[in-house]
């Protein structure tokens, strides 16, 4: 019998927002202290009361927008308890009854083609702090500073049904909430996590199987193993009866390979979720609503096509800048400023890209100034500076964004001279140096005088039109 | 028993005592349990730095029954405060004694208000969101307000008006604009007593009834009797729903990061479920499995949902009468006094009792307790009712 494996996600996704939650804490802990980043509040202490974190539920919106949700426009907070060490009030605030955003739709494209993936709905929530176990002490140590960090978490319907549309289906989330600047969603650094829900069943079967919850796969390939892993368990209990599928929460160990239950339906906590009567219901009115849908981005495909179609680039092209929102910004603001598109796109593939790629940063790390890349381009097409060193100005940009190119330039001496006397002279003495380089070239070998024109260019610092060069220094040997 | 779990050496005439329910930086907060006995907090509750920055002196902090929400203060792991035979609380011996020109009390589940009507005190609770939460042991956060009780009208007028107003800290904070409205609350001229409200209070409460009636209608209020069905109903609900936030309040308290911690225990199951075997009270456990239950998947809309909703309809009906009268007048206990004998024949005698303090907790409506009666407004009308409070004072003199 032919099977197929049904696959619905849970996708937890850590909010960029300065501040947690419910309190003022930064919500960026990376290389901080254990607990550095706490106060009384996010360490569930009695007696302080959460505040929600406006801008949370501004990008709470802009995720639901982005994956082409309904929003609701009265959106409340719901208490979640259960005891864990890790989580200090023993409650998370989550959503329950009202989460921001119900009903989207992600399309995601596999070698099968294109596909339609439903969204149950994307809530908001505190996340919980984390348990550090020193081995060799035997002890555990807590540390919240994570506590009450925001996330929202994105329930997809189960309409995935292989490890590839799950991670395109990733790879898809990540690429919108990213273009939303909502999130930095990397699994490696855990503000992307996933928990898959699987269940097998004959093909063409309209009944669901028994469905399983996997958790703690750390990578996209560790979910493509696990999914592998546990269709080919249901369906060898299909088959051969070698077990009984339960409903159950199981812990991938990427390790052993193999997936591990963790608790049944039956064990598993009652979380008596009810509404956070600390936490007012919050209401979303037109203006708040507007003000938020008018800064979505543009989508990736939408950028392309206008790439391609109004700005003439071509489809390579289009399509590396707009594997970052970074990219896209910085290109059209370098587009707006040198007018340009195919000299932006130029710079931006062949030089910026590569030095990301050189200084081993993501895309998304661009920081440099759209507007003086633009100054920059102008800069070496009129010839006023060199293209060797356009881009040492352009490395010096990625050091110090607030560099000004002709600034720079003229402090560098990057500028181009238009001083003919200083070009015969350097050309005379260079040839004067290298006779047999003149000789050669007389007797027909072009190529010889290649060496004389990187000297001179060398010694005039590249400051130099190469084509006034070119033409002084074949005069002058022709002249001899 | 104990009187005062802190207190502070001053010659100032404006003492303001708390309950141990409030938050201190610079004296131990245990709200009456052994699990929070020598809590020191790392902020003062809002209250206390306004009044503070107003030149109130707190006086010291007074003992409360265990997270306030007993009868009248029998539970603190202190034990019962007792004064001639009675029950009462620390807080309204503190204002007979005149240690204090008035306290703050948290009105968790209707103590502060019994312990006034019992004690010929006067004590107001606002009108929930008009004064800040921050800084205060949580409870039953959808409906225990700050209090402030006092022997006079007038002092109580003060100190609530030193305290409330919009509060940043606080998510349920009203806006200033809504906290304004108390101030031109119109005066109070129609009162209704409910006559299913006053079910089960003895003679010598209805004796108090009749003569706030008679002060009102020597005043010029006219008082008629109304019967409304809905209003009783708040008792049942607010105990659903009171037990169920309680019970998420209370499961912060593990013994592992501050409070009591158990001295035996093998791992950290054993050491949570000491812990609270040994700190937390019987009827605090009592209402904690309560709680729990309420809330469970196969309860949840059976008895929670049901209580949120029935909360709501007793809101509908309260304002349909607000459309013909100003305020109601009904009793704030059963009884002028509770003995020790009263709660070891029913130590539950608290949900019975709330009956009378239930419907303004459940609505946030206002509530005065004065002349040993309970008079329940609309919302912003607190200083309404403790304008008419202070007429019928004068009456009374």
């Amino acid at each position: 019998m032919r099977y197929e494996t049904v696959i619905g996600l849970e996708v937890h996704v850590e909010l960029a927002t300065k501040s947690k939650i419910f309190c003022s804490c930064s919500a960026h802990s990376f290389g901080a202290e254990p607990n550095d980043h706490v106060c009384p509040a996010c360490c569930g202490m009695p007696g302080m009361l959460p505040v929600v974190n406006r801008r949370v539920v501004d990008y709470g919106m802009k995720a639901g927008l982005m994956l082409n949700c309904h929003i609701n426009r009265t959106t409340t907070f719901d208490k979640k308890s259960y005891y864990y060490p890790d989580l200090p009030a023993a409650y998370q605030t989550t959503q329950w009854f009202a989460p921001v955003a119900v009903n989207g739709l992600v399309e995601i494209e596999t070698s099968k083609g294109k596909k339609n993936v439903r969204i149950k709905q994307i809530h908001m929530e505190e996340d919980a702090g984390k348990l550090v176990h020193d081995i060799r002490e035997d002890t555990t140590h807590v540390d919240f500073n994570r506590t009450s960090v925001p996330l929202i978490e994105i329930v997809s319907q189960p309409d995935l049904s292989s490890a590839e549309e799950v991670e395109a289906y990733l790879e898809r989330l990540k690429m919108l909430l990213r273009y939303a600047k909502v999130a930095e969603c990397e699994m490696a650094h855990g503000t992307m996590r996933c928990d898959v829900n699987l269940s097998v069943r004959p093909e063409g079967s309209d009944k669901l199987g028994v469905r399983t919850e996997m958790k703690n796969m750390n990578s996209v390939e560790a979910i493509k193993r696990a999914i592998e892993y546990e269709t080919a368990r249901h369906i060898d209990a299909l088959e051969n009866g070698t077990e009984v599928l339960v409903q159950e929460t199981r812990r991938w160990d990427d390790i052993k390979g193999k997936s591990f239950a963790m608790r049944t339906k039956e064990t598993a906590g009652d979380y008596r979720y009810f509404p956070d009567p600390n936490v007012m219901p919050v209401v979303i009115d037109d203006e708040w609503f507007e003000s938020i849908s008018a800064t979505l981005p543009e989508f990736p495909e939408v950028k392309k096509a206008r790439y391609t179609e109004e700005l003439g680039l071509g489809e390579y092209d289009a399509d590396q800048l707009t594997k970052s929102i970074a990219l896209c910004e910085c290109f059209e603001t370098a587009y707006e400023a040198c007018g340009s598109a195919k000299d932006a796109a130029n710079w931006m593939i062949s030089e910026v890209m590569s030095i990301l790629n050189a200084r081993k940063m993501t895309y998304d790390m661009l920081d440099i100034n759209g507007r003086a890349l633009g100054e920059l381009i102008v800069l070496v097409s009129s010839g006023k500076v060199g293209r060797a060193n356009g881009k040492k100005i352009l490395a010096a940009m990625f050091d110090d964004n607030t560099i000004l190119p002709e600034k720079y330039a003229e402090a560098n001496g990057f500028i181009v001279s238009n001083d003919t006397g200083l070009i015969e002279k350097t050309v005379k003495a260079a040839i004067e140096a290298d006779p047999k380089a003149v000789s050669d070239y007389k007797s027909g070998k072009e190529k010889a005088i290649m060496s004389i024109f990187g000297k001179c260019m060398k010694e005039l610092r590249g400051n130099c039109d190469p084509q006034v060069l070119r033409k002084i220094l074949i005069d002058t040997i022709n002249n001899m | 028993m104990k009187i005062y779990t802190s207190k502070v050496d001053t010659d100032s005439a404006r003492v303001v005592v708390a309950d141990d329910m409030f938050l201190t930086k610079d004296m131990p907060t245990a709200a009456g349990s052994k699990m929070l006995d020598g809590y020191m907090s790392l902020f003062d509750a809002e209250v206390l730095t306004r009044l503070s920055d107003k030149g109130y002196v707190l006086g010291g902090k007074a003992d409360v029954g265990e997270f306030a929400f007993d009868l009248i203060g029998e539970t603190s792991y202190n034990g019962a405060v007792i004064s001639d035979g009675k029950l009462t609380t620390a807080s309204a011996e503190i204002l007979k004694a005149g240690e204090a020109m008035a306290t703050l009390n948290m009105d968790v589940n209707g103590s502060t208000r019994r312990a006034a009507a019992q004690n010929g005190l006067v004590s107001i609770k606002p009108t929930y969101g008009t004064v800040s939460r921050y800084g205060t042991v949580p409870v039953a956060c959808s409906g225990e307000t700050v209090s402030v009780t006092s022997t006079t009208a007038d002092s109580c007028r003060e100190i609530l008006d030193a305290i409330a107003g919009h509060d940043d800290k606080d998510g349920t904070s009203l806006p200033t604009a809504s906290c304004e409205k108390v101030k031109s609350a119109p005066a109070i001229r129609r009162v209704a007593i409910l006559t299913s409200m006053t079910k089960g209070a003895d003679a010598d409460v209805l004796a108090k009834l009749d003569s706030v009636k008679a002060a009102l209608t020597a005043n010029g209020v006219e008082v008629c009797e109304i019967d409304n069905e809905v209003i009783p109903t708040a008792r049942v609900a607010w105990n659903i729903l009171m037990s169920a936030e309680l019970c998420n309040n209370v499961s912060r308290y593990d013994g592992v990061k501050y409070g009591y911690r158990a001295q035996s225990f093998s791992n950290i199951d054993e050491l949570y479920t000491n812990s609270r075997t040994e700190a937390f009270g019987e009827l605090l456990k009592s209402t904690i499995l309560f709680g729990s239950e309420t809330l469970s998947t196969d309860n949840y809309m059976k008895v929670y949902d049901k209580a949120l909703r029935i909360r709501r309809v007793i809101v509908e009906a309260f304002a349909k009468i607000f459309e013909s009268f100003d305020a109601i007048l009904m009793p704030a206990c059963s009884a002028l006094a509770y003995t020790e004998a009263d709660i070891k024949e029913n130590k539950y005698l608290v949900f019975e009792e709330n009956f009378y303090t239930a419907p303004a907790s459940i609505t946030g409506l206002p509530a005065v307790v004065f002349g040993g009666a309970q008079m329940v407004g609309r919302s912003f009308s607190e200083m309404a009712l403790l304008d008419l409070a202070k007429t019928c004072e004068k009456e009374g003199k």
